[in-house]
């Protein structure tokens, strides 16, 4: 027998006090396992949309001129009479400070060419940035080489050409690799190509007209991007697309704080559950304690049997804790999110930090019940009874 | 030199008007092996005189050695382990353990003490033999008897063989043939070189001891009595 031996068997015999423990700490425990890992599964299930979503900063030319279309109508023929930026000038955002969140750079060029009797806008695009920029684009055919462009599907249409069709453009005999699908955007009616291709067509070598940016964001601020990003690239405007993804973020960290809030709380909860329901055992057992200290338990025995106690108990509230938000959070998600988008997957840290969590609140609601039945003195205890 | 020596030893409980003088003022020693016993009548301060022994229950005064140890003199964690290893307790209300068994019980003495598991239930399980309870050492204290109960009691106190056992009205409760078992083993006890101090109301009890220390109003009086 040893002290580990008593403070089990005493466990065991007051078992109703002990479940009350546990379940004060085991509920804290599953109130921030819940929270956490819903907040977790909600932002990654937005940063995945957000990936999906494309480019969200754009990087324009300063002007002076006020834009002359609206919703894609052209109201006059001067929109794309502008200053270009300096390709080499893009290559700096790779050294911005938060260059890492910078998951797509695409710069494109713009001209006006004729084909057959139509005038049609034609953009360089740099086709591998676009499966970032553009994910929903759906291409008919391939992605171009040096002889080839792709048509949006009004473009097509309008021009009567298909994949295979041969199309001239500036004096160069070309082929149609590709028609986009539609995407009901202005990319419809435009033609494409590989922007250095379309920089000698356009005799824009070196120059771009505009650049999209797909920034990553769990927590990365745009507006500080757009910031560092207007800082690198001269004679530039540097604009942040405003999106829905991103007020549901700022939702999603309002609601972070809130949990935190939620468990700290509850955190203090429980560990005053414990620390009640210890002293009230530690009172209740003053004649026990007496014994102890009067055959020979040292304080500090006395003190590690109460210990040991709240330990067994807040290590099995840690794993039932663990166990029951995940559980509860599989649930809320199954709940809450449409379309099944948010998952949860066993976390080790969370796993770890629970037990970690329990273990460390259940000692420290005990230390004070502890050592209140360390200073008990064994004639007073004894001879009360 | 005695194994016990107490000097102008006085306890006063509480403090102004609700001070209560315990013990005042006693002198007494005590040799190695001896058996005696503490009389007197209720509040005269035998448990009280007890417990100063016992080293848990520090005195207002005076000076208290057990085998040239002042015990009084300890830190408060060195006198635990001295009441370890020097005093074995039995007391009137037995004070078992209720959740442990029997033989649980009687191990608690050896719980802080460095030894393999084994070794303790089975010097348990030879002190249980002693006190002639072998064969309930997996009962609980609610499923013995209160004669049984005492028996417990002392083979707590004796199993880690201490020097000096404390009792304190050990036969209080019981009728007068187990009071008579329970007296023949302290005797016996006693008779293999332990030294007993044992509080007790019954002269056929102090009967049983080589000298009764009588106490009354926190003094000894008539002393070496035999
Ligand atoms: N912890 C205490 N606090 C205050 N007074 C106490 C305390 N313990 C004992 N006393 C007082 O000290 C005196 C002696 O008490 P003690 O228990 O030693 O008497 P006793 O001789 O053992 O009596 P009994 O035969 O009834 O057990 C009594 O007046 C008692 O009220
Ligand atoms: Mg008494």
């Amino acid at each position: 027998m040893n002290l580990r031996d008593i403070a089990f068997k005493n466990l065991l015999r007051r078992k109703a006090k002990a479940l009350f423990v546990l379940a004060g700490l085991a509920i804290g425990v599953s109130t921030v396992v819940a929270l956490i890992s819903f907040v977790d599964a909600m932002t990654e299930n937005i940063n995945h949309k957000l990936e999906k979503y494309g480019a969200n900063i754009l990087i324009v030319p300063k002007t002076e001129n006020l834009s002359l279309t609206y919703g894609g109508l052209s109201l006059g023929g001067v929109s794309f009479e502008m200053q270009e930026i300096r390709e080499q000038d893009l290559t700096k955002i790779k050294s911005i400070k938060n260059a890492a969140n910078v998951a797509g750079l695409g710069p494109m060029v713009f001209g006006v060419v004729n084909v057959d009797d139509h005038k049609v806008l034609l953009a360089g695009i740099d086709f591998k940035a676009n499966w970032i920029l553009k994910p929903w684009w759906k291409i008919d055919g391939t992605i171009p080489g040096e002889k080839g462009v792709v048509l949006g599907s009004e473009t097509a249409a309008v021009l009567g050409l298909n994949q295979g069709s041969p199309v001239t453009i500036k004096g160069r005999q070309l082929i149609v690799s590709g028609v986009l699908k539609p995407t009901g955007s202005q990319d419809d009616q435009l033609i494409f190509m590989p922007l250095e291709t379309a920089q000698t067509v356009l005799n824009k070598e070196g120059l771009v007209s505009m650049a999209e940016v797909a920034a990553l964001c769990k927590d990365c601020p745009i507006e500080a991007m757009v910031k560092q990003i207007s800082d690198v690239v001269p004679g530039a405007k540097v604009m942040a697309i405003q999106q829905v993804v991103k007020s549901r973020m700022e939702a999603l960290a309002q609601f972070k704080k809130f949990s935190y809030g939620v468990s700290i709380v509850v955190v203090l909860v429980g560990s005053l559950v414990v620390l009640v329901t210890m002293m009230g055992s530690v009172r209740e057992r003053t004649e026990e304690i007496g014994i102890f200290r009067a055959i020979g338990f040292r304080k500090s025995h006395v003190f590690g049997i109460v210990l040991l106690e709240a330990g067994f108990i807040s290590a099995a509230a840690g794993i039932i804790g663990y166990i029951a938000g995940f559980a509860v959070t599989k649930g809320a998600i199954h709940f809450f999110s449409e379309s099944g988008g948010a998952s949860i997957h066993p976390n080790l840290e969370l796993i770890g930090g629970s037990f970690v969590l329990a273990v460390l609140v259940g000692l420290m609601a005990s230390v004070y019940p502890a050592y209140l039945a360390s200073r008990m003195d064994p004639n007073q205890a004894l001879n009360a009874i | 030199m005695s194994y016990i020596k107490a000097e102008g030893l006085s306890k006063q409980y509480g403090s102004g008007d609700a001070t209560v003088l315990a013990i005042h003022n006693m002198d007494f020693t005590v040799e190695a092996g001896e058996f005696v016993s503490i009389m007197g009548e209720s509040g005269a301060g035998k448990s009280t005189l007890l417990s100063i022994v016992g080293a848990m229950n520090p005195p207002s005064s005076g000076k208290f050695v057990v085998d040239g140890i002042d015990v009084y003199r300890l830190g408060s964690e060195k006198r635990t382990d001295f009441r370890r290893e020097f005093i074995g307790f039995v007391f009137q209300s037995f004070h078992l353990v209720p959740y442990l068994t029997v033989v649980e019980n009687v191990m608690l003495p050896l719980t802080t003490v460095k030894m393999s598991k084994k070794k303790k239930r089975v010097l348990a399980e030879e002190a249980l033999d002693q006190v002639g309870l072998a064969g309930k050492e997996d009962r609980l204290p609610s499923q013995i008897s209160g004669g049984e109960k005492e028996r417990v009691a002392i083979a707590r106190a004796v199993v880690n063989d201490p020097p000096v056992i404390l009792a304190d009205e050990p036969t209080g409760n019981l009728d007068s043939s187990t009071t008579r078992e329970i007296m023949g083993l302290l005797q016996r006890l006693n008779r293999e070189g332990t030294t007993i101090l044992m509080v007790t109301h019954s002269q056929d009890c102090a009967a049983y001891a080589e000298r009764i220390l009588q106490v009354s109003d926190g003094r000894l009086i008539g002393k070496d009595e035999s």
